[in-house]
This record gives C-alpha cells, sequence and structure tokens, in this order.
C-alpha cells in the first residue's frame, strides 16, 4: 500500500511538471531571464503548490504517524551553514545553465528525450561524488580513510 | 520587460496544484518529503527498508509522460544545450542538491510551505545564481 502512494504521489507530481511548463527548459531559462523578455508564469507554480502543500505539511505536524501508520519524517536541521549556501550555488549555477532540475530531469528522460537521460546520468556522476567525498570525511568508515591517507 | 506570448499563468498554477497534491500525498501517507534530488540521492545510499518507496516515487515521476500522452500529446520540451553543457550542468546540480542538501522541490516547495528559514535561505540562494547564471550567458557573453 505504502508503495502504491508513493508511486501514485511521483505520477502527480510528475504530471504537475508536465503541466506548469517546469518541463519545458527553455520555459524554466525564460523565467530564470529576467533582464531579457521574462516569463513569470513559473512563480505561479510555487504559489499553486505551495498553496495545497502547506495545508498537508500543518496537517503532518499535528500527528505523529501518517494515513498509513509509518512515521512522519520532517526534516529536523536548522543550521544555516556554508554546506547549505555552497550548495545550492552550485545548484542554482547548473540549473541557471541548462534549465533543469532534478525532478523535471527524470520526467524528461521519461518522456523518451535523450538529452534528458544524459542530464540524469549525469545528475546521477554528481551525486555519486558526493557520496564519495562524503564517506572520504566520515571517520567511521572503514575503506576510503586509508585510501585518503594514501592520497 | 514581461513575454506575453510565453505567459501561462493558469497551466502554471494548474501544474503548482498538482505538484502540491503530489508532494502532499507523500506527507500524509507516507511521512516523507517530496525532495526530488533527496529521494534520489538516497538510492546511492542505500540503507535496508528505506528503497522500495523511493523507487516507486521515482517511477511514477518518470511514468507521468506516458500517462500524460494517453491524455494529450506532450507539451513542448525544448532543450537548448548541447552535450557538453548538459553534462557539466548536470553534475553541478547533482553536487549541488547534495552538498545543500535539497533543490526546488525540497526547499522550494516542501520547505518554503513548512516556513523553514533554512529552506528559505536555499531557495533564495540557487534562485538568484540561477538568474545571474542567466544574466552572465544571455546578456554579458551574449549567447543565445
Amino acid at each position: 500500500m505504502a508503495l502504491f502512494f508513493a508511486w501514485m504521489a511521483g505520477l502527480i507530481f510528475g504530471l504537475g511538471l508536465l503541466v506548469s511548463g517546469m518541463t519545458n527548459p527553455a520555459k524554466v531559462l525564460g523565467f530564470l531571464d529576467v533582464a531579457g523578455a521574462w516569463d513569470p508564469s513559473l512563480a505561479f507554480v510555487m504559489v499553486g503548490a505551495i498553496a495545497v502543500a502547506a495545508v498537508s505539511f500543518q496537517v503532518s505536524r499535528t500527528r505523529t504517524r501518517s494515513l498509513l501508520g509509518l512515521p512522519i519524517n520532517l526534516p529536523t536541521a536548522r543550521h544555516i551553514d556554508q554546506r547549505l549556501v555552497i550548495g545550492s550555488m552550485l545548484f542554482g549555477t547548473g540549473w541557471g545553465l541548462a534549465g533543469i532540475c532534478p525532478g523535471p530531469a527524470l520526467v524528461l528522460m521519461g518522456s523518451g528525450i535523450l538529452k534528458g537521460a544524459v542530464f540524469v546520468m549525469a545528475m546521477l556522476a554528481g551525486m555519486g561524488l558526493f557520496e564519495r567525498l562524503e564517506r572520504q570525511k566520515r571517520p567511521d568508515s572503514p575503506g576510503p580513510i586509508s585510501e585518503k591517507k594514501a592520497s | 520587460m514581461i513575454n506575453m506570448s510565453h505567459f501561462t499563468p493558469l497551466s502554471a498554477l494548474l501544474g503548482g496544484l498538482l505538484i502540491g497534491t503530489g508532494a502532499a500525498l507523500l506527507i500524509l501517507f507516507n511521512g516523507r518529503i517530496a525532495g526530488i534530488s533527496g529521494i534520489v540521492g538516497g538510492l546511492l545510499r542505500p540503507l535496508a527498508g528505506d528503497v522500495s518507496w523511493r523507487m516507486a516515487f521515482v517511477l511514477g515521476l518518470i511514468m507521468a509522460p506516458l500517462l500524460y500522452r494517453l491524455i494529450a500529446p506532450l507539451p513542448e520540451l525544448q532543450i537548448d544545450a548541447g552535450y557538453p553543457l548538459l553534462i557539466g550542468a548536470g553534475i553541478l546540480v547533482g553536487v549541488g542538491t547534495r552538498y545543500g542538501s535539497g533543490c526546488t522541490s525540497g526547499h522550494g516547495v516542501c520547505g518554503l510551505s513548512r516556513l523553514s528559514p533554512r529552506s528559505a535561505v536555499a531557495t533564495g540562494v540557487f534562485m538568484s545564481v540561477g538568474f545571474i547564471t542567466v544574466f552572465v550567458i544571455r546578456h554579458l557573453l551574449g549567447v543565445n
């Protein structure tokens, strides 16, 4: 049952991305081009999405378990640090270069667009690189530490 | 100056409502945040019992165009970037969203909906840098 709802959530989310125009990189770049022929449409995506999501988060805050009895995992991190800012800067640069963020990338791939699939592969490579760097930093992980000392 | 010929506030709003509904389903039924980069990134750091719901959500996202096509032809999906730029941008998006713990969905939609100051900062930063990047490319370097 939980898997069905997760699948359904992804499906509706993806349909929303398609309907909204978020999956059209040319339109996303038109939104980010405030100094050019600006297309502010995508601001309305945020308004619509937040209007619905805000209610559900308000409800979820009053509960300890989801409607399926699963634990509710709300983020607990509150600190604003260098990682957050630098990571978001890197993301913003990549987003501004191609007009594609992670959700739309997966939908573009699902649309059978080769460039979408290539972007997803590069994105996964980037995420894999992050995991590698993180593992090298963590002192309790076994293998990569000796690798770090050796290099 | 606003480009009125490309301005589509109604479909944007409707799409946004659907996106919000997807996020609402995931938190209300699965107790999870619909942050795409976090959901995908978690698959690269697999924990027991934490993989299948991620796979199911990602599968839903990837299948969305198939369902859409049953109802109507897909909307315009125009990627102007060439392959080298796409690959560079993809790597930046991958590293950046994991390092910054979120993307347009996790920080932008869910974080702002939860009134999280952390997500508000992240969203402000990636939006501003997105604006600056496009400004530099289109208006300073004169590409496109």
